[in-house]
């Protein structure tokens, strides 16, 4: 097990009142709280705190805690060979695969875990519930896909010993989920006891960036480069879709922003339907053009009347 | 290896009872008819003598649980919480379908 330093997490000396840990906790929750904070790592430094905080603000978890005395944190160690006993009933109990948390939990600290308070008991405690964040790509988004879940999880042995064991499943994702959904699998989180029902897993999906579409609800928008005479002529292109490629016709006079919507090929719905492609036209001129190319442009330049400037306040706009 | 596959559940199709929300969230009933009464939690049928929550709530109301428990906020403080939280999500979903209009075109020199 390896040893993590609560009060060094805390940033208070080891002789701190609970006042001043309950003050410390509070500043650096404002500061790290996922909820709250935008710090990406919040989440991560969140989760030591508040362990921390939940084992140190309670008397017995915290004389516990020091009772394991001081190591370097990250230290490999072993707690005296009386807690063994305490926590699981006896015997050449192992530690090496348990969190340090989960050594508070049944004393009132450590982290979320609701059946921790109650090893040994009789009643039926409902397993704890995860909260995942899947990222799927926008391709499984359209057709539904399987997601393999690899979750390390707290379980009890027979004699009601805690041990972290991983699990592995797959997720069935049914099409029609978007960017933010929720979906939950019952009785994938944490095992009940003692007859308690098992705990939900709730899924939040995040479809990742694609370097073509871009998501909005069951919508998507498309970049459609256009040269400036296909959008002032009208022409007829490929465009690609999630369900392959399909021809649009782009009407003759197309500006840059217009948006031609492709209907129905946008990520399927929950129920029925699905959402629009929509195309949205970008003029682009040749990045180098020929000789014979900048001719023709000077030639539609001295031909043209066209001021695209018309709208400005002063003057022609030339 | 064959690993079980389970079958992910939509939130939106069901419908959960205040007990049921109280249960899945680690909140009391009270406390659930507070945030209700603060207009901050929105039961799916107002006019129902029992109030019933689209199963969505459920997340949100876990946020609501973990910043009662982590920040020791009252009833009270919760529910300006929740309605700014509310408030940050739909400004967030505008932003990404705002963003997803803006053309990503760069074209190379």
């Amino acid at each position: 097990m390896k040893y993590k330093d609560y009060y060094e997490i805390l940033g208070v000396p080891r002789d701190a009142s609970v006042d001043a840990i309950k003050k410390a906790y509070r500043k650096l929750a404002h500061q790290y709280h996922p909820d709250v904070s935008k710090d990406p790592k919040g989440e991560e430094k969140f989760k030591d705190i508040s362990e921390a905080y939940k084992t140190l603000k309670d008397p017995e978890a915290r004389a516990a805690y020091d009772n394991l005395g001081s190591h370097q944190p990250g230290e490999d160690f072993q707690p005296p060979p009386d807690w063994g006993q305490q926590f699981g009933g006896g015997g050449n109990f192992s530690f090496e695969d348990i969190d340090l948390s989960d050594l508070f939990a049944g004393l009132g600290g450590g982290g979320r875990s609701r059946a921790g308070g109650a090893r040994g008991g009789n009643f039926p405690i409902p397993g704890q519930d995860y909260e995942v964040t899947a990222p799927i790509t926008v391709e499984d988004a359209y057709r539904g896909t399987e997601l393999d879940l690899n979750l390390s999880v707290p379980d009890y042995d027979e004699h009601g010993r805690m041990r972290r064991v991983p699990l592995v499943f797959k997720a069935r994702i049914p099409k029609g989920v978007t960017d933010g959904e929720r979906l939950r699998l019952p009785g994938k989180g944490g095992k009940g006891l003692n007859g308690g029902p098992n705990g939900n897993l709730f899924l939040t999906i995040a479809l990742q960036p694609h370097p073509l579409y871009r998501v909005a609800g069951h919508d998507l928008y498309l970049d459609l480069p256009l040269a400036p005479w296909e959008a002032a002529l009208g022409a007829s292109v490929e465009v690609p879709t999630l369900a392959g490629p399909v021809r649009l016709k782009v009407p003759a006079g197309t500006n840059t922003g217009q948006k031609l919507r492709l209907a129905k090929r946008g990520l399927p719905k929950r129920r029925e339907g699905e959402g629009d492609l929509f195309a949205i036209a970008q003029i682009v001129v040749p990045p180098s053009p020929t000789e014979s190319e900048k001719k023709l442009f000077k030639e539609l330049a001295d031909a043209s009347q066209f001021n695209p400037r018309a709208a400005f306040p002063t003057g022609d706009g030339k | 290896m064959r690993t079980e596959l389970t079958d992910a559940q939509w939130l939106h199709d069901a419908e959960v009872s205040i007990e049921e929300l109280a249960e899945l969230s680690g909140l009391s009933t009270e406390l659930l008819r507070e945030l209700v009464e603060y207009g901050a939690l929105i039961p799916a049928d107002t006019q129902s003598a029992h109030w019933s929550f689209t199963a969505d709530c459920v997340v949100t109301v876990r946020t609501v649980s973990r910043l009662r428990e982590d920040f020791d906020l009252d009833a009270n403080a919760l529910s300006v919480a929740l309605n700014l939280i509310e408030r940050i999500h739909g400004l967030e979903a505008q932003l990404r379908e705002l963003r997803s209009q803006l053309p990503a075109l760069r074209v190379k020199r």
